[in-house]
């Protein structure tokens, strides 16, 4: 079996002393908190920390605070459980919940944290393998390895972000708060992600992630369509969150509409954005929005599914969004008959379920 | 054996109940001790180090380092182990670890036995090994095109492992006949078993010179002999001892590189030695489904009569033999078992490339034909303008006949079958009538019960049974069959219970023991429960033999007359007169001596008497028809499967249950070979294995698993145990057709390839869409030289089951 390689755990008792613990044990020291990204990098030596500090067991870091009206504040190592069961949450930020409750499994969802989720290493076929196996392509350039394996000319990694929360975040526009021993600041969640394989955080190692801040909820509604293989387990190999607001006569007056699971980063697709605002969603309104999310999505053979269904996939979930927020019915009237064809059970959930 | 095997039985008390499983309980307790669970006392642990290139030679390979590593004890090289081992005789071209050459990525290199498995692991990467790169081949057509290197030194040329070619009559004058000819190429991807538990080992070497293995085995037997050859022990000095399968759908048949590797590590070193395979690794091992490209020719006439078929496949076999040659054979005998075909010619090809070896994985080798079979059939219907179920109903094999490959077919329920599924998916009123997106697809098959030839040529039984009767009552059956979930344990309790009259629960069961049990062939080929079952018989209805005498003696109630129910032994004109089962025993005991009876069973001799005859025949063919519902979105190309309903020909239930269970077992892997799985290298990159994990190795959970409908069709047959047949294979195979052909009545585009993904559905209905032809799949079918056929008149025409010259056809 595989097996984890030898570490100190460290557990602190506040949020102050684990600051004080990580920038103690300098580049060595990593924080867990659910540990169901971390462990399983550590078995397969992705990672490889001399020092891990838990962070299961502070309080701070597990409470929600504020009201929807001025922004929630989730704690960051509230789990995705408690984060999807939320009735707070639920009620007032839906697509947050649902985001959270898409990730995979109930059994992953009891341990993982929404920070820890948010922070998810980047994910690819080549890397997200065991030593041995990496050993036998002589490894690639995000670990231990020269080259990348996926395009093997460039000089970058091209690693997928393959968060689900991560999406939503940005589109809604939330902000997270890193704290450290040189002191605290709040960044836009949008301005965590670097477009990179490797440096795909925007956050040194020593800063603790402690809330998220999510926006006043004046109005806006929001979405997200997860597309992976099953219903259940699998990460996101695309994801759409949408985030309107509409005027009184159904005018978008705003429009993010962000791409997880496709690069290295959540990707705005802003050409889709310009194609709604300061119009009336209609089937020709989203038909031309889906239309321009297709050129800036460049899916790599890098994960699950052929690439060129993911880039046509970019099209229809971002049209599927638009449809459920606009209240339009899902599907086209197909040619050979005359009934609306039903798009079968391909709900936010996943293709399969 | 003779006669019904108990089936003249009217009131079966036992047989045909839903008892629980004699290890259910201690299962879903935790209390069965699988491989992986075993420790012994100065146990030492193994990792194995593996090639890190497809295809290359060992220049250098250089252990001090790893030698001299604190706590690693000793450090075995294919040096130590130079005898080659494999499943079958006639491809013998395995070493524990490579000697000069490796084939594979994952090829075993070194083994380290180290106080414990992070010392192990840390030694591996001590071990300086050098390759020199040869070409590798990951594609049949690279096999084909790339005659050096070879992968192996034997086989036809080149690369190509195997060649067989078979017509069964005149192909030529059956297409004469047709009305219509068509040919339709078809690809089935490759697919692992993916059972729950990793292959895990632990052996031991006595003082007295006898090695013990423990480990997870469907065939100890098989496994035995391997041993004891490549370790130069005498077989009597090998024991195997099969643990528990935590699952092995034909993934621990096979001797494996890490049996034979404790094994030596515990005779070099006199401690135990364990091993436990990563997921990964259980990848590499692999033996799983072919990917197998395939051509179906057939000529038809208007009504549906199969004149003749040209059935040719090509199969990517991976690194290694195995059990190849059988597969091979797979991918066309049993073709002519469901419905008649005139003339049959079937030509095979396995090529080696340097991938994880395949072999025998549910349904060994049948699927895939099965799939260009039963699509084939669809296009026929619809070409004909017939109902698929009605024209299949008109053309299928009799029951108690010989098929044009001289297969002998006993009992043939696929009729009622495909009348059970017709109805129960209201088939006549929804097939090509549902809306666009929505449609149902009906497929069938048959498989055996059991091959009728054992791996090696030998004239024994294929399964014993000793029975042990004690002064407790107790009743205790030594089988030497293995456990892999299947229920093969429970089958024994229950037939000796049903037989001896006394409760299930009452016996002991010891199997899968070389030492203690009497030789079965194994957990494969859907043998265990006929074969198992008609020696259990055998042992019981002679130790009832012997009861009988002595109670019979003892109430002076004539023989015949004596029943054995309720734990009693009595009068069956006076039920009051009797004895219990316990002082049944020890009267007999008395007048006999010590109880121990012994049954056995082997299967009558085929019918067909050419070379290559002895791959096919068994002693009864199981059918089923299964009707899968889908829905497909046009947009997406996404398929979802919400239904399939299945009837399945068992001949007599010995548990419902379990049949039920392995029926929706068999759906669920036809379903995820339908639509997901996919053994994938990366031909460009040093040949890796995609994703050998579970993660991203795509298989269905219990999200995506359907809905499914069984019906059982009961019609005992004579050689099964009270009329049992199959219920563990042939289930699966009509799963995958019956999806492709819902399909085509969903969205009216034909996937002619498994699995179904949505990018390949998507493109279809684009092309359609655009005016071409509305499919996916492969459009060439390779080249090859092949044999002259071994050419066997049928038996319509008056053969005798004998290869013929074959006459020149008149010009
Ligand atoms: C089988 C499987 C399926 C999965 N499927 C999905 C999926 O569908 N979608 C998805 O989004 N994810 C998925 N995941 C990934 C993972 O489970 C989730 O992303 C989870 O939310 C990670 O949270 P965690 O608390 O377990 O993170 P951890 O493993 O504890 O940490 C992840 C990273 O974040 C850092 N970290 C954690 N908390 C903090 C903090 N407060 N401050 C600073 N650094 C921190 C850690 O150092 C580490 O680098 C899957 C994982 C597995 C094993
Ligand atoms: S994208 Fe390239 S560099 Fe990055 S993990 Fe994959 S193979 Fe490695």
């Amino acid at each position: 079996m595989l097996r984890l390689p030898k570490f100190r755990y460290l557990q602190p008792k506040s949020v102050a002393e684990a600051v004080r613990m990580v920038s103690d044990g300098g580049p060595d020291a990593l924080f867990v908190a659910g540990g169901t990204d971390l462990y399983p990098n550590m078995k397969r030596r992705q990672q490889v920390p001399k020092v891990v500090i838990g962070l299961a067991q502070l309080k701070q870091l597990r409470t929600t605070k504020g009201k929807p009206a001025q922004g929630m504040v989730l704690g960051a190592g509230l789990t995705l459980t408690e984060v999807a069961e939320d009735r707070r949450i639920q009620h007032a930020y839906p697509v947050v919940s649902k985001a959270a409750e898409l990730i995979s499994t109930p059994l992953l969802r009891n341990m993982g944290s929404i920070g820890g989720n948010l922070l998810l290493d980047t994910r690819c076929n080549y890397y997200d393998q065991n030593y041995e196996w990496r050993k036998g392509i002589n490894f690639c350039m995000k670990k231990d390895g020269q080259i990348c394996w996926v395009a093997p000319s460039s000089p970058r990694c091209w690693a997928v972000q393959s968060s689900d929360s991560a999406p939503v975040m940005v589109a809604i526009g939330a902000q997270v708060k890193l704290i450290s021993s040189s002191g605290e600041r709040l960044l836009p969640v949008a301005e965590l992600y670097n477009d990179d394989g490797i440096h795909h955080l925007n956050k040194r190692p020593d800063e603790l992630l402690t809330e998220i801040h999510l926006p006043p909820t004046n109005g806006w509604r929001a979405t997200y369509w997860k597309l992976r293989r099953r219903g259940s387990f699998d990460f996101p190999v695309l994801g759409v969150a949408t985030c309107l607001r509409l005027t009184g006569d159904g005018t978008v007056e705003h429009a993010k509409i962000v791409l997880g699971g496709i690069g290295s980063c959540p990707i705005e697709a802003t050409l889709s954005e310009k194609a709604i605002i300061g119009k009336r969603l209609t089937e020709e309104t989203v038909h031309d929005a889906a239309e321009a999310a297709y050129s800036p999505v460049k899916p790599l053979d890098n994960t699950d599914f052929a690439t060129y269904w993911r880039k046509h996939m970019a099209r229809y979930y971002v049209a599927c969004t638009l449809r459920e927020l606009g209240g339009l019915p899902q599907g086209l009237p197909h040619p050979e008959t005359e009934n609306s064809v039903p798009a079968l059970r391909v709900f936010s959930s996943g293709p399969f379920s | 054996m003779g006669g019904a095997n108990g089936a003249e039985r009217k009131d079966l008390r036992v047989i045909g109940k839903p008892h629980r499983k004699v290890d259910a309980a201690s299962k879903v307790t935790g209390q069965t001790k699988y491989a992986d669970d075993l420790v012994l006392p100065r146990m030492l642990y193994t990792k194995i180090l593996r090639s890190t290139v497809p295809h290359g030679r060992i220049l250098k390979l250089d252990t001090s380092k790893a030698e001299s590593h604190p706590g690693v004890k000793l450090v075995l090289l294919g040096k130590d182990l130079p005898i080659p081992y494999g499943a079958l005789p006639v491809s013998e071209d395995e070493h524990p670890l490579a000697i000069g050459k490796v084939r594979m990525m994952g090829d075993p290199v070194a083994a380290v036995a180290a106080v414990d498995e992070d010392v192990a692991t840390e030694a591996l990467d001590l071990i300086d090994v050098e390759y020199e790169l040869l070409p590798a081949i990951s594609s049949i057509q690279a096999a084909l095109d790339t005659p050096e290197p070879r992968i192996h030194e034997y086989g036809e040329y080149g690369n190509i492992h195997r060649r067989q070619a078979y017509e069964f009559g005149d192909v030529e004058v059956g297409f004469a006949e047709a009305d219509f000819i068509r040919e339709d190429v078809t690809f089935y991807e490759g697919s692992t078993h993916l059972a729950l538990e990793q292959h895990a080992s632990v052996a031991q070497f006595g003082h007295d010179g006898k090695l013990t293995l423990w480990t997870c085995t469907q065939d100890p037997h098989y496994l035995h002999r391997s041993l004891a050859k490549v370790l130069g022990l005498p077989q009597n000095h090998v024991r195997v001892i099969a643990t528990t399968n935590g699952g092995g759908f034909g993934g621990k048949c096979d001797p494996f590189a890490h049996e034979i590797i404790v094994s030596k590590l515990a005779m070099m070193t006199g401690r135990p030695v364990k091993i436990c395979l990563t997921r990964e690794e259980v990848f590499y091992c692999h033996r799983g489904r072919h990917p197998v490209l395939m051509s179906t020719k057939t000529g038809f006439k208007k009504d549906g009569t199969i004149t003749a078929m040209h059935h040719r496949t090509f199969l990517d076999g991976g690194a290694y033999g195995g059990h190849g040659v059988a597969s091979t054979f797979y991918t066309g005998v049993l073709q002519p078992t469901t419905y008649k075909i005139k003339r049959y010619k079937f030509e095979a090809v396995r090529v080696f490339t340097n991938k994880a070896p395949c072999g025998p994985k549910r349904g060994h080798g049948t699927p895939q034909p099965r799939f260009a079979q039963e699509i084939q059939m669809d296009k026929i219907a619809e070409q004909l303008g017939l109902d698929p179920a009605e024209m299949r109903k008109k053309h299928l094999i009799p029951p108690n006949s010989l098929t044009v490959n001289w297969l002998r077919v006993g009992t043939m329920g696929l009729g009622k079958c495909i009348d059970k599924v017709v109805e129960g998916s209201n088939w006549k009123e929804r097939f090509r009538k549902l809306p666009y997106g929505k449609g149902i697809g009906l497929a069938c098959s048959g498989y055996m019960t059991g091959a009728g030839t054992p791996i090696y040529w030998n004239s024994m039984p294929h399964s014993g049974v000793q029975l042990k009767l004690d002064r407790s009552g107790g009743a205790t059956v030594f089988c030497g069959s293995a456990e892999i979930g299947q229920g093969s344990d429970s089958i024994l309790a229950y037939i000796v219970a049903e037989v001896l009259g006394i409760d299930p629960f009452d016996i002991r069961v010891v199997t899968a023991d070389t030492d203690l049990t009497p030789v079965d062939l194994g957990s494969y080929s859907s043998r265990v429960t006929l074969m198992t079952g008609n020696a259990a018989i055998q042992a019981a209805e002679r130790a009832k033999g012997m009861l009988i005498q002595a109670v019979s003696a003892k109430l002076e109630v004539p023989a015949d007359r004596l029943v054995f129910a309720d734990r009693r032994v009595f009068d069956s004109e006076n039920p009051e007169k009797g004895v219990t089962f316990v002082e049944a025993v020890w009267l007999a005991e008395a007048k006999f001596g010590t109880l121990g009876t012994v049954g056995s069973y082997k299967p009558a001799p085929a019918p067909g008497k050419f070379k290559g005859s002895g791959v096919g025949p068994s002693p009864a063919y199981s059918y089923t028809a299964a009707v899968a519902e889908v829905e497909v979105n046009p947009e997406t190309g996404i398929v979802v499967v919400p239904r399939v309903w299945i009837a399945h020909d068992i001949g007599q239930c010995i548990n419902p249950v379990l049949v039920m269970g392995q029926i929706e077992g068999s759906v669920y892997m036809g379903l995820g070979e339908a639509l997901m799985e996919e053994m994938t290298y990366r031909g460009n990159r040093n040949v890796v294995h995609k994703f050998p994990s579970f993660l991203e190795y795509k298989s269905p959970t219990t999200m995506e698993m359907c809905d499914v409908i069984t019906y059982l069709i009961e019609d005992q047959d004579s050689n099964g145990p009270f009329g049992a047949k199959e219920a563990g294979q042939g289930p699966q195979l009509p799963v995958a057709p019956a999806i492709a052909n819902a399909i085509y009545d969903a969205v009216g585009v034909r996937i002619d390839e498994v699995p179904i993904t949505p990018d390949k559905v998507l493109k279809a209905i684009r092309a359609k869409a655009k005016g071409q032809e509305g499919r996916y799949g492969p459009t060439v079918f390779p080249r090859c030289d092949m044999p002259a056929s071994i050419f066997v008149p049928t038996p319509e025409e008056g053969g005798d089951g004998k290869a013929v010259e074959r006459q020149p056809v008149l010009a």
